[in-house]
């Protein structure tokens, strides 16, 4: 009935494409093809994460390599030059590679989910983002094997990255890498702008959604806006490096300050891209593991927002060594000061959250708490660094690099933990297993503090950055020793999680629809999710609609559970009048045209960058031509094609409502 | 073709009596301001990095001694008239007129091809003159953000080229007049830019 | 919880204080001179407060993981939603504590960014290159590389500025770091009139600046007036050049012409190479290649046989010194010359 409400997922095909026949949809959703071709949110969030995950390995043995060199003074292990590429692809996979496609996983499995939605706005537009950023980075890490990885720091300061000073090959992939990997997250901020502005539920206002969907929001709002900076700067190398220009010549009159200035408004609302997310994550899995609502749900939202706006007036923080004068620097230790407000809001918010409820220490929330910890650490030492004129000592030593690691491994990347085990059973149907989880956490815990806890030593006992070396008379042998050690304990414990992911999976039961007792709208349909999500458009009530079908509150305010309602109407599997987007091939032939074109701009080979264009365009066109279905795809297929074992099991545990 | 793109995949959104969206405002309408808005961080940064470097090439040619001031008005003024003939082309399909539709596509895209011409005219001018994108900055920012605004022009005028070729083979029907108004808005949008850029680069001194 | 937490933090405030200070001549909370100490003057305060938030925070965390643990199924707390007065609280007094903060920053900042100037101030001119430090001062007519020596009693005026890519100049118990940039001029003051020792100082590059980055080293000696007289005198006298021209000295002074080596360097008086370090008073200076290698016949002999092999260089593309391919006699001789360039 609803049906017609959701703009995805239309119920009758009201006109038969007028375009070419010629053109057909693929119909198979299964194997090899089905994951090629397919739309469906949930795939493209599952093709994000294990993309992403795998990346996050790659960047973690750079980070190996990186501290093996550094155990001792005056390390031989890697050259300077290897050692340089490293450190850049390093910073380069975590951020680009590691980070914001997790974020973009979450985003897209579960944010549509989370407001009632059975797609995005764009399915395919959302196919093409997913495999542009994964062209963009295969064609960054193919330099590894073309001569030589990106060595110009994540950064890219000019006139370093120069074809004078930077002759190779080296940074043009950098540079046209990261304009792919622009276009993917535009592309994806977009699809979620319109998506959570438009496709909600009946019932879910702004104000109902959940904290995740608000600052998948705000990241999109962010990305929308940051990116097309960086691509700017990043055009402007590109015609310095490729066609003479002059941009960041210092002969010519060019100034390489400017290069700083952009690439900064870019890189400070990228912290908060990276990190916006993880609160968001944290603030919904605390809420289910207190078994209290978020404390102050609109402050949490409203600081959100604030970080979001603010972060775009502090960039000048990264530059207060440039000498900018004393008003610049002025101002932005003073801007930057007070974005600590609404983050240290958010933390009492949390913790507030926490006070009085019933914890119960699973994984997820263990890895919640850590964030908590960590973060309010490297929280910390980013207000020492707004100090400006101690910045003058601290900036580009270790002690920055501690502050970025407590904020994006410590803030970013437990949240990402958590949001991982909170979510497996939803997506995967099976629990992961609590006793290893647990081992991962503090191992991870361990290992991250042994490991980044002595740089901030390191970085007052005078060490430099982005130094493949360091001399033997600056004291600095212990704590590099020691943190090394550490880099060994992160990767045990990244051991335990794949183990725990292979040993779960082994010994897999169903794990119902509502594991965790959950508040959001996800918990109330199977796991793992039909593709078309909702059998009945859900209708919102409440914030925490589900939690609230749940339980009531007594007099006193103490939770109560309600009797379970007699037929839990998304839990109605018969669904017969939902029609899916069909399956494309054409966001992925789109997307391959991209890099084909960079390589042929990276070696001056203009055919086959013509090559590229033609296979863009044509695909793009094709895109636009195809039908909008493949016509022979019956609606009622959709549910016939489910597995009916599934669905009791889904059914079963539904009954057993809360329990573990 | 990324609109009409956009099209299928919500096309059948549009009921009669059903609100397709929470705002009201149509997804693909809602993507092109959004998309709109970062376009304008994009003309944003060029348009900066040209303001910031304005006389500090150290070699010539400058400005003064390539602008043809009068030529450059002309092809904008033509520019501009396109925006005009997109709101008539906007106005007549939604009239139901598909005819004078199809007339009024075709007068935008002319004029905008008369712009790209004129500033293919200009750009092959400046590098008689001896100015090319190598030569000094104002060469490297001025050939890279107006480059970047023709190649935007370009994009426009393929796309109104496509949405003439749709209703040619019927298949931009009056429904449609949204995908119409969303091409114009991407129109008027990189008509505005130019003004912008007309008033930065040529007329402030 | 705090009990046990508290000791911790107080280690970890003992590591950070005092831990072997004397032996890490780069620690930034070892302040030795005026500047330095002013840019650390804010660190104790800032330092303490955030221990204090620190510790609260840390505490509430492991404080609600046990004492709010579930204790069954039937665990039903109370709903609270939120808090208008404890948000409002807990907005206002970190704004409070950081506009406290943020005023005495602003101080701070004001007192430092004044370029200094006057008829007192001496002026040296450094130029940051690719992987070492030029040293120009105008009014003595002196060039030198990677040892800035200094007199004590003297307020300077260290103006920087790069021959290629972006360097930063950090000297950290004198000053803190300022960008050497290309195009740029960017002063740095470096004050020594009082409470500061003659001694022999670190420092080195502070931003990435390409493959030898990590090999832009620094040092800075500050002269009492009797050792800056001598070193004054030393640099500003001729090298004497008067050389037997059949002793091993004598064949390396013309193998320094004849391979080339006057191309990049200068030696006063002889050849006038701008792309390399100044060698005029070479044995003067107890580093030498950016400050990485002590400066004695064995380092020297190991650097000549192949530079780039000793420190990460790309001379193809003209960045560092190549190797010149000298064989063993003529590596002895160039060093017996060099040696006589006091």
């Amino acid at each position: 009935m609803a049906t017609t409400l959701e703009p995805t997922t239309p119920v009758e095909t009201p006109v038969a494409p007028a375009s070419t026949p010629v053109l057909r949809r693929p119909t198979n959703t299964k194997g090899f093809w089905g994951w090629i071709t397919t739309v469906d949110h949930k795939r493209i969030g599952v093709l994000y994460g294990v993309t992403a995950f795998t990346f996050f390995l790659f960047g973690g043995i750079e980070a190996m390599l990186i501290r093996l060199q550094l155990a001792r003074p005056n390390g031989t292990f890697l050259s300077a030059d290897l050692y340089n590429q490293l450190f850049t692809m390093h910073g380069t996979t975590m951020i680009f590679l590691v980070v914001m496609p997790i974020s973009a996983a979450f985003f897209n499995y579960f944010a549509p989910i989370m407001i009632g939605a059975r797609d995005v706005a764009f399915p395919r537009l959302n196919a093409f983002s997913y495999w542009t950023f994964l062209f963009g980075a295969l064609l960054i890490n193919s330099s590894f094997f073309l001569g030589g990885a990106p060595n110009g720091g994540w950064f890219g300061y000019a006139p370093n990255t120069s074809i004078t000073f930077s002759p190779g090959h080296n940074i043009d992939f950098w540079v046209f890498g990261l304009q792919i990997l622009g276009i993917a997250s535009t592309v994806g901020a977009v699809n979620f702008i319109v998506t959570i502005l438009n496709l909600r539920a009946p019932g879910m206002e702004l104000f109902r959604m959940p904290v995740f969907v608000w600052m998948t929001l705000v990241a999109s709002f962010l990305l929308l806006f940051a990116m097309p900076i960086i691509t700017v700067a990043l055009f402007l190398l590109m015609f310095d490096r490729n066609f003479g220009a002059n941009f960041f010549n210092p002969g010519a009159g060019g100034d390489p300050v400017l290069w700083q200035h952009l690439f900064w408004l870019f890189g400070h609302p990228e912290v908060y891209i990276l990190i916006l997310p993880a609160m968001g994550i944290v603030s919904e899995i605390l809420p289910v593991f207190a078994r209290k609502p978020l404390f102050g749900y609109r402050v949490v939202v409203f600081s959100g927002i604030a970080i979001g706006f603010m972060g775009w007036g502090v960039w000048v923080h990264h530059m207060f060594a440039v000498g900018l004068g004393p008003w610049a620097v002025s101002a932005f230790s003073v801007a930057t000061m007070f974005i600590a407000v609404p983050t240290g809001v958010k933390i009492f918010n949390w913790l507030a959250t926490c006070w009085r409820g019933s914890m119960r220490l699973a994984t997820p929330a263990l890895f919640c708490l850590g964030f908590i910890a960590m973060f309010t650490i490297g929280g910390l030492s980013g207000v020492t660094h707004a100090v400006s004129p101690h910045d003058r000592q601290q900036t580009d030593t270790y002690y920055i690099v501690a502050h970025f690691h407590y904020v994006l491994f410590g803030g970013a990347l437990f949240g990402i933990m958590a949001g991982i085990y909170y979510w497996w059973p939803k997506i995967f149907g099976y629990m992961l297993n609590e006793k290893l989880g647990k081992w991962h956490f503090w191992l991870w815990l361990i290992g991250f503090n042994v490991t980044f806890g002595p740089f901030h030593l390191l970085g007052l006992e005078g060490m430099p950055r982005r130094i493949y070396t360091y001399d033997k008379g600056l004291g600095l042998d212990f704590w590099n020793l020691v943190a090394t050690i550490g880099v060994f304990i992160i990767a045990a414990s990244i051991l335990v999680f794949l183990y725990n992911v292979a040993h779960s999976y082994r010994f897999r039961t169903a794990a119902g629809p509502d594991p965790w007792d959950g508040r959001t709208l996800e918990w109330t349909i199977p796991s793992p999710v039909p593709a078309y999500n909702f059998a009945e458009q859900p209708e919102v009530h409440e914030l925490d609609d589900f939690w609230h079908r749940k339980y009531g509150e007594d007099a006193e305010g103490r939770m109560v559970k309600l009797a379970p309602p007699v037929t839990e109407g998304s839990l109605n599997l018969h669904a017969t009048d939902v029609h899916l987007p069909s399956p494309s091939y054409f966001p992925m032939v789109a997307s391959f045209g991209l890099p084909v074109m960079a390589y042929g701009m990276i070696y001056h080979t203009y055919a086959v960058v013509a090559a590229g264009a033609l296979i863009l365009i044509g695909a793009l066109y094709a895109w636009g031509l195809e039908p909008s279905t493949a016509p022979h795809v019956e609606h009622h297929e959709v549910a016939a094609t489910e597995e009916p074992a599934a669905i009791s099991a889904g059914e079963a545990s539904a009954e057993q409502g809360a329990t573990e | 073709m990324t609109v009409q793109a956009m099209e299928h995949d919500v096309h059948d959104t549009r009921h009669e009596g059903h609100p397709p969206t929470n705002t009201g405002v149509s997804n693909e309408k809602m993507a092109m301001w959004a998309f709109l808005g970062s376009e304008c961080l994009l003309f944003g940064a060029l348009i900066s990095t040209y303001l910031l470097y304005r006389g500090h090439s150290v070699v010539g040619p400058y400005p003064k001694d390539v602008y043809d001031i009068p030529f450059t008005s002309v092809s904008s003024f033509v520019l501009l008239m396109s925006s005009l003939t997109m709101v008539l082309a906007l106005s007549a399909i939604q009239r139901r007129d598909e005819r004078r539709l199809r007339v009024w596509l075709l007068a935008t895209a002319l004029l905008g091809s008369t712009f790209i011409a004129g500033q293919i005219y200009e750009f092959t001018s400046f590098v008689h003159h001896g100015l090319t994108i190598h030569t000094n900055l104002f060469g490297s920012t001025f050939f890279v953000m107006t480059g970047f605004h023709g190649v935007h022009v370009t994009l426009g005028i393929v796309m109104l080229l496509t949405l003439w070729g749709m209703s040619m083979r019927g298949q931009l029907p009056p429904e449609k007049a949204e995908t119409v108004e969303i091409a114009g808005l991407y129109w008027h949008f990189v008509d505005i830019v130019w003004i912008v850029i007309f008033t930065v680069v040529y007329l402030i001194k | 919880m705090k009990r046990r937490l508290l000791p911790l933090v107080v280690a970890l405030g003992l590591l950070l204080g005092a831990c072997g200070r004397n032996v890490q001549p780069q620690n930034v909370l070892d302040p030795r001179a005026p500047i330095a100490r002013r840019l650390d003057s804010l660190w104790n305060p800032v330092f303490s407060i955030a221990v204090v938030i620190f510790v609260l925070v840390e505490f509430l965390v492991v404080f609600v993981a046990i004492r709010y643990r579930r204790r069954g199924d039937d665990d039903q707390p109370k709903q609270i939603h939120g808090s208008t007065k404890l948000e409002f609280g807990w907005t206002l007094a970190p704004a409070l504590i950081l506009a406290f903060v943020g005023f005495f920053t602003v101080l701070n900042v004001g007192k430092l960014d004044a370029i200094p100037k006057g008829n007192d101030v001496m002026r040296v001119n450094v130029t940051g290159h690719q992987w070492w430090w030029e040293f120009e001062y105008p009014k003595l007519g002196v060039t030198t590389a990677n040892e800035l020596h200094l007199p004590i009693g003297e307020r300077v005026d260290v103006r920087l500025t790069s021959a290629d890519v972006i360097h930063s100049f950090w000297p950290p118990k004198l000053a803190g770091k300022l960008d050497v940039i290309p195009g740029r001029v960017n002063h740095m003051e470096i004050d020594l009139r009082k409470n500061v020792q003659p001694g022999y100082y670190w420092g080195q590059c502070a931003e990435y600046c390409g493959l030898s980055h990590a090999n832009m080293r620094l040092r800075i000696v500050v002269h009492s007036a009797d050792g800056w007289a001598r070193w004054q005198a030393g640099q500003t006298k001729a090298p004497n050049l008067d050389l037997a021209a059949d002793s091993s000295a004598g064949s390396g002074k013309d193998l320094f012409r004849t391979k080339g080596c006057g191309g990049c360097h200068t030696i006063n008086g002889y050849t006038a190479g701008k792309v390399g370090p100044n060698l005029t008073h070479f044995m003067s200076r107890k580093v030498f290649a950016g400050a990485i290698f002590p400066n004695n016949a064995e380092e020297l002999k190991a650097w000549l046989r192949n530079p780039p092999k000793q420190k990460p260089m790309m001379p193809d593309n003209g960045m560092g010194m190549p190797n010149l391919n000298l064989a063993e006699n003529e590596i002895t001789d160039l060093i017996s010359f060099l040696q006589t360039l006091k």
